[in-house]
């Protein structure tokens, strides 16, 4: 652990990322404290600028604060990001895996099913399975688990297929081990690395949907987000700016600080590149 | 004699801070004459390899680097020189070849246009000439059908085609030096005694000097003129190759020649009548292209393993040797059923293996357990050595502390400390690492071993340990054991009987000394007459 962190450290950018990441986990976490009222509350006039009438982001066209629906939001994409991450992960992972592991007819199966899901445009896609599931935290992140799967499925066979032929996994079968004793004991753990690169990205593509999707009005009515916010504000870009763009700002300096992350991952996780500069 | 072509004289590579020693190499001084081959041996982190470099100024900058020393070629010194003059000097004065031909070649470009290239980075001329002196040197290595070699990609050419190709290319332009960094390693017998013979009729030719790189002692015997030995960075003992090889000074060169497996057949031994593993007609073969969904013929087969029938003793050894691609793992792992044969029987302890399911099987597999290849490979990097040996006892039902204990009493018989218990893989070297693949398979207490080349990727003094190790755990647990290998020096120390693989058949089968002595087919006279060093009678 401590090796990882010496690595991990030596990319800057990446360490700066971890520190925006946690200043957004800590505003998430005490949104209720700084601001204590319902996000939705119409509060104070409307198309407030920033520092006016005691608002620091400004206020909508209806009075809401701003500034308490970016601290507010913050939890829905976070919470969304990672939920729906890890659902897809773990489907991607059982594709994958016994793709890679039995390969022939299996691997044939799987790996047309999950073509089937590449070919479909991956928003489009999602728009659809929320508007039938009718919007609300739940739909969501099915939908963007369910478009975002496939990555991880050619990943994780892709490791598997190199694996299973490692002379260690041999070892195992020649002392009897069972097949999904295998799979998950022996060689999952070997392909952790790439995983949690590519989950740590994919945190920051399930936020970019999340909010395109509630720009779009396909977000969780009863749920404060970034998304909703600059969908709220977009008819007034010229007049009100600071509707739009502090939200806005607030999804790019995330999806940022993830993706710097995710940089970061990759080159302390990935053994070729210790020695890189 | 005459001035040397390049004299190095006191030189140093320093390593990374926070490598295990300060010097790659240390104080090296050598000469290497006009004609003469001059062969660096050493085992694995020896410095042999980057003293080579040095020279090309290919050092793994900055992190690697020449500390103090001078090297002298033709009045100038190589370590101060400029990047432009050097790049001058690589190529066309001092060339060299290395260990994979395969990836020191360009995959996208042909063997002709690469050859082309050397031409015009170096001097000028027109395109029709530099197209005449490309076929010229391909057939000056003796390529055939040069015309076709020029078209070519790397990957449809052979190894040893390969290796000349590589051959043409670093004589090109009729270079002074030759450094040839392991260049036949990676090569099969046959193939390596013929790549060995074309470097010596070029360098007699061409009057090159050859600066040969090399661990295997064989290949020294066949080709050095002086003999240089390298140990952890420093030159330890350097003379006439006659006199290094058979009058060795330094204690060093003395174990390292005494750890070298001697082609001399072990003495026969009572054989059993007990048979443990037998096969019929034991085939296999791999499909090429499979069409969409699987459906269709399977495009191109190759017969791995074709028509085998071999049995295995009761507390014999059987060897089974052959060059890459002939079968003979393929073979190992069907006996050990890791894969399924097409047709043919394999009886284990008189039952019939090949038509078990593959739960079935579980039952049997105590009987027989493996020692792989790669000591990297074959441990799973993240479990710990003791989960790893004892994993298989416990998987047949014997209960954790019972196997703990087990798998300790192991580590003692592989002559590790039991300290290894609750480490990771990557903190042991390569030999403590087939040690802990040896308990593992003798964990299960089985009957037979089958051993898949368990030494090749081991030092030499290492792998004499091995050896040891093997035949003194094979004789206290009574067991038998089926040894693949390619190196037919480690066959005729631990074999009593010997089969011979070519292109998945068995073509030969006999008892060691009599197959070493009265060879009965070609092929196995061919392999005989390629080992290298076979001349050399050492003390």
């Amino acid at each position: 652990m401590a090796e990882f962190w010496t690595r991990y450290r030596r990319n800057r950018a990446a360490v700066l990322g971890l520190g925006i990441l946690f200043t957004i986990l800590f505003m998430a976490a005490t949104a209720h404290l700084f601001y204590p009222e319902d996000p939705f509350r119409l509060v104070g006039r409307p198309l407030s600028g920033p520092f006016e009438n005691g608002f620091l982001l400004g206020s909508d066209s209806l009075g809401r604060d701003v500034a308490s629906g970016i601290v507010h939001g913050a939890k829905t994409s976070l919470l969304i990001g990672l939920i729906a991450t890890l659902v897809s992960i773990f489907i991607g992972i059982f594709f994958g895996a016994f793709a890679g592991y039995f390969g022939g007819r299996v691997d044939d199966l799987l790996m047309r099913i999950t073509e089937i899901f590449q070919t479909i445009p991956s928003f489009i896609f999602a728009i659809l399975l929320v508007a039938i599931m009718k919007p609300s935290i739940f739909s969501i992140v099915i939908a963007i688990a369910v478009v975002s799967w496939p990555g991880v499925a050619r990943l994780v066979r892709g490791e598997f297929l190199s694996l299973k032929n490692r002379e260690f996994v041999q070892a195992c079968h020649t002392i009897g081990m069972s097949d999904l004793r295998v799979m998950l004991r022996e060689i999952l753990p070997n392909c952790l690395s790439p995983i949690i690169v590519i989950g740590s990205l994919m945190v920051a593509t399930a936020i970019l949907i999340e909010s395109g999707l509630a720009f779009l009005g396909l977000g969780d009515p009863n749920i404060m987000s970034w998304g909703f916010q600059i969908g709220a504000g977009r008819t007034m870009l010229r007049s009100a700016w600071w509707v739009c763009t502090f939200p806005g700002i607030a999804i790019l300096i995330t999806v940022l600080a993830i993706n710097l992350i995710g940089e970061g991952l990759n080159d302390a996780l990935n053994p070729r590149l210790k020695e890189r500069q | 004699m005459s001035t040397p072509l390049l004299s190095i004289s006191d030189l140093s590579i320093l390593l990374p801070d926070g490598a295990d020693r300060r010097h790659a190499v240390a104080e090296v001084a050598m000469k290497l004459h006009a004609g003469e081959t001059v062969c660096i041996v050493g085992e694995s982190g020896s410095g042999k390899s980057l003293t080579a470099r040095a020279i090309m100024g290919l050092l793994p900058a900055p992190h690697v680097r020449v500390g103090s020393g001078v090297i002298d070629f033709g009045g100038e010194d190589l370590t101060k020189v400029d990047y432009e003059r050097l790049r001058n000097i690589r190529g066309s004065e001092i060339s060299m070849i290395f260990q994979e031909p395969m990836t020191a070649l360009n995959p996208v470009m042909t063997i002709g246009d690469q050859i082309d290239e050397i031409f015009r980075f170096h001097v000028s001329m027109p395109p029709e000439e530099r197209q005449k002196r490309a076929l010229g040197l391909l057939e000056d290595v003796n390529l055939p059908d040069p015309p076709r070699i020029m078209a070519a990609y790397p990957h449809e050419l052979s190894g040893g085609q390969r290796q000349r190709s590589m051959i043409a290319m670093a004589l090109a332009l009729g270079p002074k030096i030759l450094i040839a960094d392991e260049p036949t390693t990676a090569l099969d017998v046959t193939t390596q005694a013929q790549i060995l013979q074309l470097i010596k009729d070029m360098q007699r030719r061409l009057g090159t000097g050859v600066l040969f790189i090399t661990h295997d002692f064989g290949v020294v015997a066949d080709i050095a003129d002086r003999v240089i030995v390298m140990q952890e960075g420093l030159i330890v003992e350097s003379g006439k190759s006659t006199q290094v090889l058979n009058k060795p000074k330094h204690k060093y060169t003395k174990s390292l020649i005494a750890a070298i497996p001697r082609l001399k057949p072990r003495k026969a031994r009572k054989r059993s009548k007990e048979v443990v593993v037998e096969t019929s007609a034991l085939h296999k073969s791999f499909g090429g292209g499979r069409s969409f969904f699987g459906f269709g013929k399977n495009a191109h087969a190759i017969d791995a393993v074709s028509d085998v029938n071999i049995e295995l003793r009761k507390g014999e050894t059987l060897g089974v040797v052959g060059e890459s691609g002939s079968g003979k793992s393929t073979l190992a792992r069907c006996i050990i059923r890791l894969i399924d044969s097409d047709t043919g029987m394999v009886k284990l302890n008189g039952v019939d293996i090949t038509s078990l399911k593959r739960n079935e099987m579980r039952q049997h597999r105590k009987f027989i357990q493996m020692v792989f290849q790669d000591p990297f490979a074959s441990l799973n990097p993240r479990s710990k050595v003791g989960d790893i040996i004892s994993q298989g006892p416990m998987l047949q039902g014997i209960e954790k502390t019972k196997a703990h204990q087990r798998a300790r009493e192991l580590l003692d018989v592989v002559g590790l400390d039991s300290k290894a218990f609750d480490r990771f893989p990557h903190e042991f070297s390569g030999g403590q690492r087939q040690r802990i693949g040896i308990a593992r398979a003798l964990a299960l207490d089985p009957d037979i071993l089958v051993a898949d080349e368990p030494v090749s990727a081991l030092d030499v003094s290492i792998q004499a340990q091995i050896l040891g190790l093997l035949d003194q755990i094979r004789k206290e647990m009574d067991l038998s054991m089926l040894f693949i290998t390619h190196d037919l020096r480690v066959a005729a120390q631990v074999c009593d009987f010997v089969a011979v693989m070519q292109k998945g058949h068995v073509v030969e089968v006999g008892a060691t000394n009599k197959l070493f002595t009265q060879p009965q087919h070609e092929y196995t006279k061919s392999l005989l007459e390629a080992v290298p060093g076979k001349d050399w009678h050492f003390a």
